[in-house]
Order: structure tokens, then C-alpha cells, then sequence
């Protein structure tokens, strides 16, 4: 209720005349503001702010670097993950054309082998021809000689003769055969 | 209460009793002093002055005095407080490189005009210490001398001059009717401004919330209840109003002091 109150008797002051007592006390008050925020409380709150802000640069300057920490190990990992991919194909690589080496040799090992054994098979057979053609020119000629003996019944002793006349029979025989194969 | 008091205003008073309207005046600025020392006469509005300089220092001190890279709630509603006069007004007007100097300054003034108003709001206390001329005539005071000193500290003597007078060869035969003007519109025309604007403004806002109240209880009879609940309406809307040109003048005040100081500081005025 005090703004109701009102002292009788004082002058009603012009109100555009300051009061000198309210003008200093509004001085004092004023600078009791302005000295604690001042000297103490705004120079507190800037050295945290530029702390802060430094905390945040900082912050922002860490995560960069692991950013590109990270990214060197992601190039490194795809530069060793490129390179093992390499040295896969060269292996496969290597393997096929290794197993088709093999291939090769080995057929060309079994080609020589059925080529030998062809040869060896083809030379035996050759031989045992030659041992059982002059085994039954032998015995041809003993046979027809035999043979003519016994119809002409004269012997045949004359052994120069003999063996003339047998060889030019069986040559003959063999150019007929000759002839016809 | 001493016995030369009385009340200016009558509890028993209503309409229709053949009581008149006891309407606010000047008086409704006067008050009795509390105490007196010698010829000092300590009253109401210096006690709020005082108080409300506590109240802006404790304020500022549970927000900063210790003050942590993450900020509690009181120094986040500070630093938003501090920001706003900081980068607000300040370094929009006088600049971030000259401002700098001058933000302590600027938002102990913001912060103490504005509390200095927002007493008129605040229950029990009610009444803008500001709508007392005495009071922004200090601040206004300080501000003037903030600015003046600042000008001839920056420009030199002659050089001061040339800047509060607005010199410009340019102007030729006017340039002393030009300075003649910016003689008075700058020295002598803007203080007065500075701290009328803010206290007619407090002073206009406080008359009529007491003009409403007294309305309101002197209205309280018989058929006057309907005009005495109309009245308390508009104490609400004014109060509310206050409250939002409470900040609005404080933010002026502030403005004006930071545009003084940059016309100071800039080479050509």
C-alpha cells in the first residue's frame, strides 16, 4: 500500500526535475552492477566460452583425424584385399596352366609308350614270320621233294638240282602272293 | 506509519457513496522515506534500486561465478542473457572488433534498466524505479559521457568537434546552420531524449496499472461491479503490456547507448 500513500503538505516534485539523492543512489546502484559484472562474472563466463569453443574445435579437429585415420586403413585394407585377389588369379592361373603341362606330358608319355609297344608288337610278329617262313619253306620243300620221289620213284639225291628247282618254285609262289596282295 | 501520513486514497471510498475518484497523479510517485540521514531522504525507489542491483548481481553471479564448459541451467539462461545484449546488439551495432570493449557495459546497462522496470510488475514492490526521471537521467548521464569523452579520446580536439558537429566542406553555405543543429540535436537535445524516452514510457505504463487498480476497488458498489470487473480486465492486460514494453524500453535504452557509441568511434559522423 505504500504507493498509495501520500505525504500531505509535500510538494508534488515537476517530474522532470531529477532528485539529487535518487540520481546518486541510481549512480551507486548502477556501478555495484557494472563492477561485479565487470571485473569478475563477464570475464568468467568469456575465458569458459572461448574454453568451449576451444573444446569443440578440438573436438571437431579429433574427429577429423580419426576420419582420416580410418580412411588410410580402409585404403590400406582394399589395397591388401586387391593385392590377395592378384595373387589368387596368378595361382589359378598357374595351377591350370601347371595341370595342362601335365596333361601334355602325359599324353605324350602314352603315345610314346603305344608307339613301343606297337613297334616292339610289329617287329616280334616280323621275326616270327620270317622264322616260320623259313621253317615252312624248309618244310615245303622237304615235303614236295618227298612227294616227287615217291611218284617218280627215283630219288631225287641230286641235292644242287634239287634245291634249284625247290627255290625257283617257292619264288614263283611267293610272287603270286606278292602279285595278289 | 507516522502520524503526518495519510492515505491518499481511502480504503472505504467507492462510487455512488459520494467519495470522488481518487485519481493517480504525480503524488503517486512521491514517497515517504523510509529513514533519513542529515538531509538524505532514503525511500522506496532507492531501496528497489539497490535491490533490483542485488538481484541483477546474484543473478549473474549463480550463473558465473563458476562457470562450467557445460553450463548448468542458471548459466545457460545467463549466457542466452549475455548472448543476446552481446551479439544482439552490441556487436550488430558498434561492430565485433570495437564492440568488444564495451559488452560489459552494455549488458549491465540492458540488465539493470530492465530489472529497474520489471519492478513494476513484481508483487509488493510495484513501481518502476525508472519511471523516476532521476534514474535514467544517471544512466543517460553515464552514457553521454561514455560517448563525448570517447569521441575527442578517438578524433582529437579539433577532430571531436568536427564529428559531434557533423562537419562536411561539401555543405558549403549551410554547414553552419548544419552544425548549429547537430550542436543541440547531439549534445544537449540527445541525453534528454535518451532518458526522457525511457522514463515517460515507465512512467505513462505505471499510471495507468494504478489508474485500473484504483478503478477497480473505487468501482466496487452496486451496479459499479460491472465497470470495476472491466477495469481489472484491463489491470491484466496492462500488466501483461508492462511487462513486454518493460523489455522493449531496457532493449532501446541499450540500442541507443550502442548507436551513440559506434557515432563516436566512426570516422565520419
Amino acid at each position: 500500500m505504500n504507493a498509495l500513500l501520500l505525504a500531505q503538505g509535500e510538494e508534488a516534485q515537476p517530474p522532470l526535475i531529477p532528485h539529487l539523492d535518487e540520481l546518486v543512489i541510481g549512480l551507486i546502484a548502477f556501478v555495484i552492477v557494472f563492477g561485479f559484472l565487470a571485473k569478475k562474472l563477464l570475464p568468467n563466463i568469456n575465458k569458459v566460452l572461448e574454453e568451449r569453443r576451444e573444446a569443440i574445435e578440438g573436438g571437431i579437429e579429433k574427429a577429423e583425424s580419426a576420419q582420416i585415420e580410418a580412411q588410410s586403413v580402409l585404403e590400406q585394407y582394399k589395397a591388401q584385399l586387391a593385392e590377395a585377389r592378384h595373387e589368387a588369379a596368378r595361382l589359378r592361373q598357374e595351377a591350370t596352366e601347371q595341370g595342362t603341362a601335365i596333361i601334355q606330358e602325359m599324353k605324350a608319355e602314352g603315345q610314346r609308350q603305344r608307339e613301343e609297344i606297337i613297334a616292339a608288337g610289329h617287329a616280334q610278329i616280323e621275326a616270327d614270320r620270317k622264322a616260320a617262313s623259313a621253317a615252312l619253306r624248309q618244310d615245303v620243300g622237304k615235303l614236295a621233294t618227298d612227294l616227287a620221289a615217291k611218284l617218280v620213284g627215283e630219288s631225287l639225291e641230286d641235292h644242287a638240282r634239287q634245291s634249284r628247282t625247290i627255290d625257283r618254285f617257292l619264288d614263283e609262289l611267293e610272287e603270286k602272293a606278292e602279285a595278289v596282295r | 506509519m507516522s502520524a503526518d501520513q495519510t492515505l491518499a486514497f481511502d480504503p472505504d471510498c467507492h462510487i455512488f457513496t459520494g467519495c470522488g475518484f481518487p485519481a493517480p497523479g504525480l503524488h503517486t510517485f512521491m514517497y515517504e522515506p523510509i529513514f533519513t540521514v542529515g538531509s538524505f531522504d532514503f525511500t522506496k525507489p532507492m531501496l528497489l534500486a539497490i535491490l533490483g542491483s542485488i538481484v541483477v548481481v546474484g543473478f549473474f553471479w549463480a550463473a558465473f561465478a563458476k562457470p562450467k564448459l557445460i553450463p548448468g541451467k542458471m548459466q545457460m539462461v545467463g549466457e542466452a542473457g549475455y548472448d543476446f545484449v552481446r551479439r544482439g546488439i552490441v556487436y550488430e551495432i558498434i561492430g565485433k572488433k570495437d564492440g568488444q570493449k564495451y559488452v560489459p557495459f552494455m549488458v549491465s546497462l540492458f540488465f539493470f534498466v530492465w530489472i529497474m522496470n520489471l519492478w513494476s510488475i513484481v508483487p509488493l514492490a510495484q513501481f518502476p524505479v525508472t519511471s523516476l526521471i532521476a534514474f535514467p537521467a544517471a544512466l543517460a548521464l553515464i552514457v553521454y559521457v561514455t560517448w563525448v569523452s570517447l569521441t575527442f579520446k578517438k578524433h582529437g580536439f579539433v577532430g571531436g568537434w568536427k564529428n559531434i558537429l557533423g562537419y562536411d566542406k561539401s555543405l558549403g553555405a549551410i554547414l553552419p546552420l548544419i552544425m548549429l543543429l547537430e550542436f543541440f540535436s547531439n549534445l544537449i537535445i540527445r541525453p534528454f531524449t535518451h532518458a526522457v524516452r525511457l522514463f515517460a514510457n515507465m512512467f505513462a505504463g505505471h499510471l495507468l496499472i494504478v489508474m485500473f487498480s484504483l478503478a477497480t476497488w473505487y468501482l466496487m458498489n452496486g451496479l459499479g461491479f460491472v465497470y470495476a470487473g472491466a477495469s481489472f480486465v484491463m489491470v491484466i492486460v496492462m500488466t501483461a503490456f508492462e511487462l513486454f514494453i518493460q523489455a522493449v524500453q531496457a532493449y532501446v535504452f541499450v540500442l541507443l547507448a550502442c548507436s551513440y557509441v559506434q557515432g563516436a568511434l566512426a570516422e565520419h559522423h
